[in-house]
């Protein structure tokens, strides 16, 4: 025979899936969002937007050409995708210097210094956005909204916080809230991902869809948060916030379909992914709740990602014909 | 709701370029050479020297054990070698090659179409013509017939399960054996049946052939308790176990066998096969091929004697396509890929595969990024990039305790692996050593 035929072991086709694929399918469930934090926050949105992603992708490039000396991995999306997300998690006014600040740690810190996509254990967006928050808390909570007759100043969380601290009852604060505005993301203070919750649902959709993400970890950690806050809430109405309210405020979709979700640093079975999802819920209200900061997924995220290796060891798929010893 | 199997599963794409294509009887070739191993087990042991006269039919090589099977002339003239000849992978293999001479039949076989329905042999008869004829599991794992039909003392058998399912992309000779030889393939089936002494047979079909289904449907009625179930298409639903679970629900435990749970599975090709050898006589020595191929002229299905070269089926369907960068024995998921294009047809060919240059280069890998798509995959259960990664690492041990022995090699983990890592391949790897190291542990 005159040309060459390959001789190699089954399977002899390939599905469609690409991890460049998979990564371009998450930007595109993420423009909803990005459309509509452009709409409330303007230009600016934009902006941070657009140089947070550029720098992620620029150090990408830098560190894996200078300092890991691999090939170049920027085709496949991932960089990208970090940048989105970490520019999703801060504010609109929050000065440049220290988005670029906050994608230097995200991606040198927060994945290449363990060697690039798939080796990171934690998601490096979170941790840019943490890092951000604990260095510079003041120019990441001060939110300015182009809403005229907008709660400037606070997201709904901290507005929340601070008036239940007061020992205002709930009752008393509700009137100054809108649950149509937070779905929408009108008049609404937050990090520019955070404040649409109907956008964000529906690249939920799109990502369930294109079978990018599986229900399970967005649906446990939303379940979840439901539930533990539903308990609060039906012991006192007047101490505790609705379960809606915990639902549609700060980064809880944000954070259960596009953070917790992210491949590499979430558990690789079903099981394991209920049990990572609830880790996540229960942490997020705790915080909410009881601790210093008025959102809590961020850190509630970074602590179960920690948890994940432990999940995988010891947490198994169903298999097939299991024979129980 | 169509049933299927519960876990795992991937839905490559189905290109049945040949469904709607007749059965050929294929053109005798010059000469055909018959492999002496063509099912799994010991090889068979040759009974012609070269020299002989064998008429078609002919026993050629006796069973070599077991868990062996009789092999035939699929053609009448003269043995011109009995030595080691380049199988499909190029490995030189004990076989027969025969020189063809007219078309002159073993008297015994019967000839005619006419369908005979009746059969009042006993269980014990039935085996024993059965594996007289060399019968071997059609659909690709050609394990003795008669092997499977022996109940072991202690089981018991509940129902047969006649697999039509043909979830492989491509492959087209079970539809259409369904659709041309349905009434046979069900007298197969009934004597099959009796062979167990069951009453009850079901034919899995999947929902893509829903002319063979309402094909089936129709005739099976005059043939007891026979009931075809339409299933869901997803593969891998032809492999044993999927499809005793997807048909009734029942899990075979691990390291067991389908007569734990009552079920004993044989493909419609075989059930054909033991039509002909019981009621007609007739030795297994030609099967249904497609030939197929995005490239090919003329893809089809073909009945083919044994030890016809595959160059000649292609060769007869138009020739080899210039930019052919594949040829594979079977399907695109679990065939083999030949390195030798004059290998012949065997009892497990259920059909030849080419896949253009383009198609047949496998993506360049990536790094894992734990998307964990081979673990929702695995119709066993397992953990492929787990596998695979101590697969490659050598630490095949660990590779038992994560259940490699469970793998059925159906490539549903590596055709899904967005990254296109080779996963199966360092699993297969790591399973053929654990299973030498389990062997060495029983001896």
């Amino acid at each position: 025979m005159e040309n060459k035929i390959i001789v190699s072991p089954s399977p002899h086709v390939h599905g469609e899936e690409s991890t460049a694929r998979l990564m371009r399918d998450v930007l595109i469930a993420l423009i909803p969002a990005f459309l509509v934090t452009v709409w409330v926050y303007g230009a600016r949105a934009f902006f941070v937007t657009v140089v947070c992603t550029a720098s992620c992708v620029l150090f990408e490039y830098l560190i894996q050409r200078f300092l890991l000396k691999g090939k170049n991995t920027i085709c496949n999306y991932s960089a990208i995708v970090t940048g989105v997300l970490l520019a999703f998690n801060l504010p609109a006014n929050i000065p440049f210097g220290l988005v670029v600040l906050g994608a230097l740690v995200a991606i040198g810190v927060g994945k290449m210094s363990f060697g690039g996509l798939g080796r990171n254990p934690f998601n490096p967006a979170l941790v840019g956005r943490v890092f951000l928050l604990l260095s510079f808390p003041v120019a990441m909570t001060s939110f300015s909204s182009p809403v005229p007759d907008a709660m400037s100043g606070a997201t709904p969380l901290a507005f929340v916080k601070e008036a239940l601290k007061k020992g205002l009852n709930v009752s008393d604060i509700l009137p100054e809230l809108s649950y149509s505005d937070m779905f929408t993301g009108l008049g609404k203070a937050g990090s520019l991902g955070e404040i649409a919750a109907g956008a964000l649902l529906l690249g939920f959709v799109y990502l369930l869809w294109r079978k990018v993400i599986t229900w399970h970890i967005p649906v446990f950690i939303l379940g979840t948060m439901a539930v533990f806050s539903g308990i609060l809430w039906g012991i006192d109405p007047e101490k505790y916030m609705s379960p809606l309210f915990q639902l549609l405020t700060g980064g809880a979709i944000l954070g259960a379909v596009y953070m917790a979700t992210d491949y590499v640093t979430s558990p690789m079975n079903k099981r394991g992914m209920a049990i990572y999802g609830i880790g996540i819920g229960v942490i997020t209200i705790l915080i909410r709740v009881w601790g210093a900061y008025p959102e809590g997924i961020s850190f509630a995220i970074l602590i179960m990602n920690a948890v994940v290796p432990l999940i995988n060891r010891y947490v198994k798929p169903k298999r097939f014909g299991a024979v129980k010893k | 709701m169509l049933k299927t199997f519960r876990i795992g599963g991937v839905h490559p794409p189905e290109n049945k370029l040949s469904a709607a294509k007749n059965i050929e009887i294929f053109p005798l070739p010059e000469t055909v050479t018959i492999p002496l191993s063509q099912h799994i087990g010991a090889p068979a042991t040759a009974v012609v020297a070269k020299g002989d006269k064998v008429k078609v039919g002919q026993l050629i090589a006796k069973a070599g054990g077991f868990v062996s099977a009789n092999i035939h002339s699929s053609v009448s003239g003269t043995v011109t070698a009995v030595d080691a000849v380049p199988d499909g992978g190029g490995v030189r293999k004990p076989a027969i090659t025969i020189k063809v001479e007219g078309d002159d039949w073993e008297e015994s076989i019967d000839r005619s179409s006419a369908l005979m329905k009746e059969c009042s042999l006993t269980p014990a008869e039935i085996i024993a013509k059965i594996a007289n004829a060399g019968i071997v599991g059609m659909g690709g794992a050609t394990f003795p017939t008669q092997v499977k039909l022996s109940v072991p003392a202690g089981k018991k058998a509940e129902f047969l399960i006649i697999n039509g399912v043909e979830c492989e992309p491509y492959l087209t000779s079970d539809h259409r054996v369904m659709l041309e030889r349905g009434e046979e393939v069900l007298v197969g089936v009934r004597i099959l049946a009796r062979a167990l002494g069951v009453e009850k047979a079901y034919i899995g079909i999947e929902n893509n052939k829903p002319d063979a289904i309402e094909h089936m449907r129709s005739l099976a009625v005059a043939y007891g308790d026979v009931e075809i179930v339409p299933l869901k298409v997803k593969y891998p639903q032809g492999g044993e176990k999927q499809l005793i679970a997807a048909v009734t629900g029942r899990q075979v435990s691990s390291g067991g066998l389908p007569i734990d749970v009552g079920a004993v599975v044989q493909n419609v090709s075989t059930a054909l096969a033991v039509y002909e050898a019981v009621q007609k006589n007739k030795p297994l020595f030609e099967r249904v091929v497609t030939v197929t191929g995005k490239a090919l002229t003329n893809p089809g299905n073909f009945r083919v004697r044994m030890g016809t070269s595959l160059r000649a089926l292609i060769d007869h369907c138009g020739g080899l396509p210039e930019d052919t960068g594949k040829i594979i024995n079977g399907g695109p998921m679990m065939g083999r890929a030949v390195a030798n294009i004059d290998s012949p047809v065997t009892k497990g060919t259920s059909g030849v595969l080419l896949m253009r240059a383009a198609e047949a280069k496998r993506n360049e890998p990536d790094v894992c990024i734990k998307c964990a798509k081979c673990v929702s995959a695995c119709p066993m259960g397992l953990e492929p990039f787990m596998l695979s990664k101590l697969g490659k690492l050598g630490m095949f041990p660990e590779m038992e305790s994560y259940h490699v022995t469970d793998c059925i090699e159906c490539g549903s983990c590596s055709f899904t692996c967005p990254a296109s890592l080779p996963l199966l391949d360092y699993i297969r790897l790591g399973k053929a050593e654990v299973m030498k190291i389990i062997r060495a542990r029983k001896s």
